[in-house]
């Protein structure tokens, strides 16, 4: 039943919360630990003497508490540590590395019977080389008895089926079967531990060698910082899939400012139309209330359909996006002037043209900066939802594409480079507002 | 005939559960050029209304405002405002504020600018000219607001208690300026205040209102804003008419506030 399958799914994510939380409980306590000793260099460095520092209540005043610079510094770096220590990245030293792979030569005793024939005792020798190196297998004696010593070799991470059989004087036709590994009893399904690794038995009773995985990350999961970086200037010079970095990025933006500015244009007089005539409030508030809660990314099969995945498309895709959050904030901006300002503007013989121009314009320019900052936002997670859907060049294109290769390492300099892309437009709207609407939450 | 007469003046606001309710009724007085009239009144006695018909932002339903002979219709230069949190425009610095009137009437610099810094003078804020609105404190802010009407040339000032949201010293100071700026203009002005103390201070004409149905209680004509433009308010304060009159006006809204009270009770 639906119902049932539907609570196994809440229960499996259930299971990994729980399962979550010591390593949630570890990070709080470096966050705490690392705090405790803030406080501790402080109070040696510098002795109370702001304002700030004689407040006895602090627990609870939201004007005591500012970002502390120090705290958002380790943070970056513990996260740059923790990424180099899970990766075995250069740029971490070397003993805040967690365990890295099994590399190198190690083996396992395998015991073998067949029909007729007393049980005999063999070894596998396997090489265990790093990832992007080749190795052949050692050479090995053959041994006495029936059973003879095999190797092979593996890449680190990698796992490998071994036919210990193969060059065994009884094969499977004569009944040829493992019974244990290491001394321990294996039969078809499970497995032995072994010193640097686990060794595993198929269905069909074929062993199979997994060395010891560490707690590394491997490079396809989570590349190191490095390679992200060295990936990074490859692309930023060389280009992927045809085009040059800048390129991909400048599409996407070029995407979002030219949807924002004609959403923009368009809304802005709409949302001032709505809020000083009944009639078009009446008109537009029911196309513009159900559009707003329409998630832009729920119209992308549409657009798709009605414009193709060419720039028409995404750039119908982010006006939509835009339009209704400037229609809704320029409205707002225009229900928001205090009728006392309209009403001394007329006694000191304002025309409506002035009045519009002076007053209600000016005036609206707070609720516009607001609904602009939240409408770039929402076109910059649109577009790159967008690329990720279908597009030939941009942000989002490129490590959709990527990640159907593989390529984990441009997939996380995307997601960054989209990350700081879209900060910086926010900062970029931030400084715009505090430019040009000075008293903005000031009144 | 120049001044502002207001002629059987009514005002009937109807509401959407079917009732009615008799802002103003029968309401009329002439005021001459260069009079200065308070309004003092409960709660609920329409002075607010009164002043926004004046204004022309209310059709009356009865009745007709009349300013230079000519009937009122609608918000006019002539008829300017000061209303009690300035109302003034964020977006402009002091000196734009001030010039605001003249320069929507198509007026060059050369033609205000002179009698702008002149009015920013008077109120004090001449240092003040490029400053933002929002750095002023509240008593800068009316300041302002009151150099902005006066550079508009304005018959009448409509004044809807400016001083309401000041603090006691600063609304003492305030006080004096309206006094000072009144003499000097010769400006007529209605100003409406809650404050026994100041529409006794400032108003040559005081003007005590009832309430439901709105009306004219009683009119005083009194010395005291004469006497305030040459010397100190307290002084003025001092004088033993000043304290009668005080107690005369005060137990006359007392008892409106009773009745009020006392009629709600009945109701409930």
């Amino acid at each position: 039943m639906w119902f049932l399958d539907l609570m196994a799914e809440f229960r499996d994510v259930f299971i990994t919360v729980v399962q979550a939380l010591p390593y949630i409980a570890a990070y709080i306590g470096i966050i705490l630990l690392t705090l405790m000793i803030w406080r501790f260099i402080k109070r040696l460095l510098t002795p109370k003497k702001d304002y700030g520092s004689l407040k006895t209540v602090t627990f609870g005043d939201e004007s005591a508490v500012a970002s502390n610079y120090a705290a958002s510094a380790i943070s970056i770096l513990l996260i740059f540590v923790m990424w180099g220590a899970f990766t075995g990245s250069r740029l971490v030293p070397s003993f805040l590395h967690a365990p890295g792979p099994f590399v190198g030569t190690t083996s396992f005793t395998y015991t073998a019977e067949a029909d007729g024939q007393a049980p005999d005792e063999a070894t596998v020798t396997v090489r265990v080389f790093e990832v992007g190196q080749e190795g052949d297998a050692p050479e090995v004696e053959p041994g006495d008895g029936w059973a003879k010593n095999d190797s092979d070799s593996i890449g680190a991470w990698r796992s490998g089926l071994i036919r210990v059989d193969k060059n065994d004087d009884y094969g499977r036709k004569e009944g040829h079967r493992v019974t244990a590994v290491n001394g321990q009893a294996i039969a078809p399904g499970q497995s032995v531990e072994t010193e640097n690794g686990r060794v595993g038995m198929s269905p069909k009773g074929t062993l199979n060698f997994e060395p010891a995985k560490g707690w590394q990350m491997e490079p396809i999961w989570l590349p190191a910082p490095e390679a992200v970086w060295s990936r990074f200037m490859e692309i930023a010079s060389e280009g992927y899939r045809g085009s040059t970095l800048l390129e991909h990025l400048s599409y996407s933006l070029f995407r979002v400012f030219a949807g924002f500015i004609l959403g923009a244009l368009i809304g802005i007089p709409l949302g001032y139309a709505m809020g000083l005539s009944d009639w078009f409030r009446g008109w537009f508030d029911p196309i513009v209330e159900f559009m707003r809660p329409v998630p832009p990314l729920a119209l992308i099969p549409l657009v798709i359909i009605w414009a193709g995945i060419g720039e028409e498309g995404k750039v119908i895709l982010l006006f939509l996006a835009a339009l209704w959050i400037m229609a809704i904030a320029a409205r707002a901006g225009v229900s928001g002037v205090a009728i006392s300002k309209v009403h001394a503007a007329y006694s000191l013989g304002a025309s409506k043209t002035q009045i519009m121009r002076h007053v209600i314009v000016p005036n609206s320019l707070p609720e516009i900066f607001t609904g602009a900052r939240v409408a770039m936002g929402v076109c910059w997670g649109t577009v790159v939802a967008a690329e990720l859907v279908a597009a030939e060049k941009g942000a989002g294109m490129m490590i959709m594409v990527a990640s159907k290769f593989q390529l984990t390492d441009i997939v996380i300099m995307g997601i960054i480079l989209i990350g700081i892309i879209g900060f910086g437009i926010d900062i970029l709207m931030r400084l715009a507002e505090r430019a040009l609407v000075p008293w903005k939450g000031k009144i | 005939m120049s001044g502002l007469s207001i002629e059987n003046l009514s005002m009937r606001f109807d509401l959407p559960n079917g009732s009615a309710v008799q802002a103003l009724k029968d309401v009329s007085l002439d005021l001459a050029e260069g009079e200065l009239m308070s309004v003092l009144g409960p709660s609920g006695c329409g002075k607010t209304t009164l002043l926004n018909i004046v204004a022309g932002f209310l059709a009356p339903t009865e009745g007709v405002i009349r300013m230079n002979g000519h009937a009122v219709h609608g918000p006019d230069a002539e008829r300017g405002m000061v209303f009690q949190k300035g109302a003034l425009f964020e977006w402009m610095s002091v000196r734009d504020n001030v010039s605001f009137g003249p320069r929507m009437a198509g007026k060059r610099e050369a033609d205000y600018g002179e009698e702008v810094d002149h009015l920013l003078e008077i109120v004090g804020l001449q240092d003040f000219k490029e400053k933002a609105i929002y750095e002023l404190s509240g008593g800068m802010q009316q300041r302002v607001a009151l150099a902005r009407c006066l550079a508009n040339h304005p018959d009448v000032i409509l004044m809807d208690e400016p001083l309401g949201a000041l603090d006691a010293l600063t609304r003492e100071k305030m006080q004096s300026l309206v006094l000072k700026l009144w003499k000097e203009t010769g400006k007529t002005i209605i100003l409406i205040t809650h404050s026994v103390e100041e529409a006794l201070l400032l108003g040559e004409r005081l003007l005590v209102m009832a309430p439901r149905p709105g009306r004219i209680h009683r009119e005083y004509r009194l010395p005291f804003a004469d006497l305030g433009v040459g010397q100190d308010l307290r002084e003025v304060k001092k004088h033993p008419d000043f304290a009668v009159k005080r107690e005369e006006i005060l137990g006359m809204i007392w008892d409106m506030e009773e009745e009020i009270m006392g009629r709600s009770e009945e109701a409930s």
